[in-house]
């Protein structure tokens, strides 16, 4: 019976264990001049990891009486998760080693955020849900303040402290709640407490718990945190934050709402839709007059996160699929930007000012040509494949009986689509300015122009992930 | 005869006041951390509540945990903190403005 259970967690268990012998190792060896191969190990663990859920997981199991599930939801999201992070990884290393912020604990904290994130996505009970997104937040909040001596990078952290520390309350609440009304913790019992008429504290908790999620989530109005932590963390660990925690909390997101609350859609579509409207346009109008590009991409990934909680909004299998493929979307097309952002230096410092790029296509064709590609598709613009990506959600949610809503999200991406061609704009024309360094990583080059190149060829056929999704999706949603 | 229903109405009271004492508080960053560790100790009545009510044992071994998780929570906030103040010199909750937002 147990040996059962721990062999379906074996995956979660074999990645904690990694990441605590990792930290052993590299505490009673060489420490610091570790990290590099420490950092690439993580990476290799993280696509074997990949690779083997997404080769032999099979069918739904649950473990440990249902506390923990593993379906094709949680395969498709850890697969997402851990190929992101990997990639990540990747880029970091060479960044971080030139400014000497390369320390041992980087890879080894991501490798237990993404534990955290693998347990979120699996979670069948209030506790177990818990403990991976604190399990997640915690490793979080020291890697956003990984650079200890600047006063950007500690001031991060400590507002992302904060906040997410008031997030975890809120949802915390909302778990009390429903575990006071509903009689259990377990998502099984819970769907059953709801199906007579759902009592007044359920659907406090229910609010609480969606309010929770939407800080995860950086949803507005939840997202005061999102530009300032973004800004302040070292390049690499935001763009950590802008992909696997993404995706991680928005599996949590629809995992809940379907799988504890799938019996009474209507009452939280409204409160989904909602956040989706105003991420939607926060995001797009906000970011109009950002002069530094992590912010930009902060508001960028708040109007991302509007239109996938937008394929959540429609309560249907479709609107799940549609998430699920914008997610995996969206993070490719983030890590390829991540590339790009990460390559951009003058005389060996980073730089962040969007002027900055003016005339860029002038040095490097090839590479203001792939960021191009990476700004269309992020931005919606056919036939990229994030044109793809709003396709499904809008249809998701005009099917789901929320056209008006579909409709507010035409709107909002033609006004976001201005500030990714205003960085398209400054590449092309205008005049010079101080040239930014030729030099870019060989790691950096091949993500940027491998994203870049899946942005265009995936318009064949999404690369197959659209049966994938369907199958991920109809596990979570019957 | 005290009920459920008066612990709920504390554990709801001593929430609000953490809420509060996160958004009004100009002084210190150490309020903060009492505010959320506020919070979640409103939970665990809540749950300590809820559990007895019930007669379920499941609200308590969540309550060990939330318990567990704070202290880990505060140890990791302080820990930021103690860099915060390194490189700021002070920890005054008006200070934590480099970046506007």
């Amino acid at each position: 019976m147990v040996s059962a259970d721990i062999q379906i967690v074996m995956p979660e268990i074999l990645l904690a264990v990694y990441a605590m012998l990792a930290l052993l190792g590299a505490v009673y060896t060489t420490k610091d001049a570790m990290a590099p191969l420490l950092t690439w190990l993580t990476a290799g663990v993280f696509v074997l990891l990949a690779v083997w859920i997404g080769m032999t997981g099979q069918g739904t199991h649950a473990a440990f009486d249902g506390m923990f599930v593993d379906d094709g939801f949680a395969r498709f999201s850890k697969v997402t998760i851990l190929l992101s992070a990997a990639a990540v990884l990747l880029m970091s290393e060479g960044y971080m080693q030139r400014r000497g912020l390369l320390r041992f604990e980087y890879p080894v904290l991501v490798a237990l955020a993404v534990v955290g994130m693998m347990v979120m996505v699996s979670a069948g009970d209030l506790m177990a849900l818990y403990m991976g997104l604190e399990l997640q937040s915690l490793a979080l909040y020291v890697v956003a303040s990984l650079r200890r001596d600047s006063i950007k990078s500690t001031e991060a952290g400590l507002k992302y402290f904060v906040l997410g520390a008031l997030s975890s309350g809120l949802l915390l609440y909302g778990a009390s709640l429903t575990y006071g009304f509903a009689g259990t913790t377990l998502f099984s019992g819970i769907i059953e407490a709801t199906e007579n008429e759902p009592s007044l504290g359920l659907l406090f908790g229910l609010v609480f718990l969606i309010s929770g999620f939407a800080f995860k989530v950086s949803a507005a109005p939840f997202h005061m945190w999102t530009p300032d932590v973004y800004e302040g963390s070292p390049t690499p660990v935001t763009a950590f934050f802008a992909t696997a925690p993404k995706v991680a909390a928005m599996a949590l997101f629809a995992r809940v709402v379907h799988d504890a609350f799938g019996g009474i859609v209507g009452e939280w579509q409204q409160i989904v839709a909602f956040l989706s409207v105003v991420s939607m346009f926060l995001g797009a109008i906000a970011a109009i007059g950002q002069k530094d590009i992590k912010r930009l991409m902060a508001y960028s990934s708040i109007a991302h996160m509007g239109f996938a909680l937008m394929g959540l909004a429609a309560g249907t299998a479709f609107g799940v699929q549609a998430m699920l493929i914008y997610m995996a979307i969206y993070v490719t097309m983030n890590v390829g930007t991540f590339a790009f952002i990460l390559g951009m230096e003058r005389d060996g410092r980073p730089v962040t000012n969007i002027e900055s790029l003016r005339m860029y296509s002038k040095r490097q064709p090839l590479r203001a040509l792939a960021m191009l590609v990476l700004l269309f598709s992020l931005a919606g613009v056919p036939p990229m494949v994030g044109f793809f990506g709003k396709f499904y959600v809008l249809r998701a949610a005009y099917d789901g009986g929320l056209g008006w809503l579909a409709v507010a999200g035409v709107i909002a991406s033609v006004i976001g689509a201005f500030y990714y061609l205003r960085l398209v704009y400054y590449m092309y024309f205008g005049e010079e300015v101080d040239a930014l360094d030729g030099k870019m990583a060989p790691v950096l080059w091949a993500f940027l122009m491998g994203s870049a190149l899946i942005m265009v060829v995936g318009v064949v056929n999404l690369f197959g992930i659209e049966p994938l999704a369907a199958a991920a999706a109809a596990t979570l949603v019957n | 005869m005290i009920g459920l229903e008066h612990y709920l109405a504390v554990a709801a009271a001593l929430f609000v006041i953490g809420i509060f004492g996160l958004f009004l508080n100009r002084k210190n960053v150490i309020i903060l951390l009492m505010s959320i560790e506020l919070m979640l100790l409103a939970v665990n009545i809540n749950l300590v509540a809820f559990s007895s009510y019930l007669g379920d044992l499941v609200g308590q071994v969540f309550t060990l945990f939330v318990l567990t998780v704070a202290a880990a929570e505060a140890a990791i906030g302080l820990a930021i903190l103690v860099c915060f103040f390194r490189n700021r010199g002070t920890i005054d909750v008006e200070d934590v403005n480099v970046m506007k937002g």
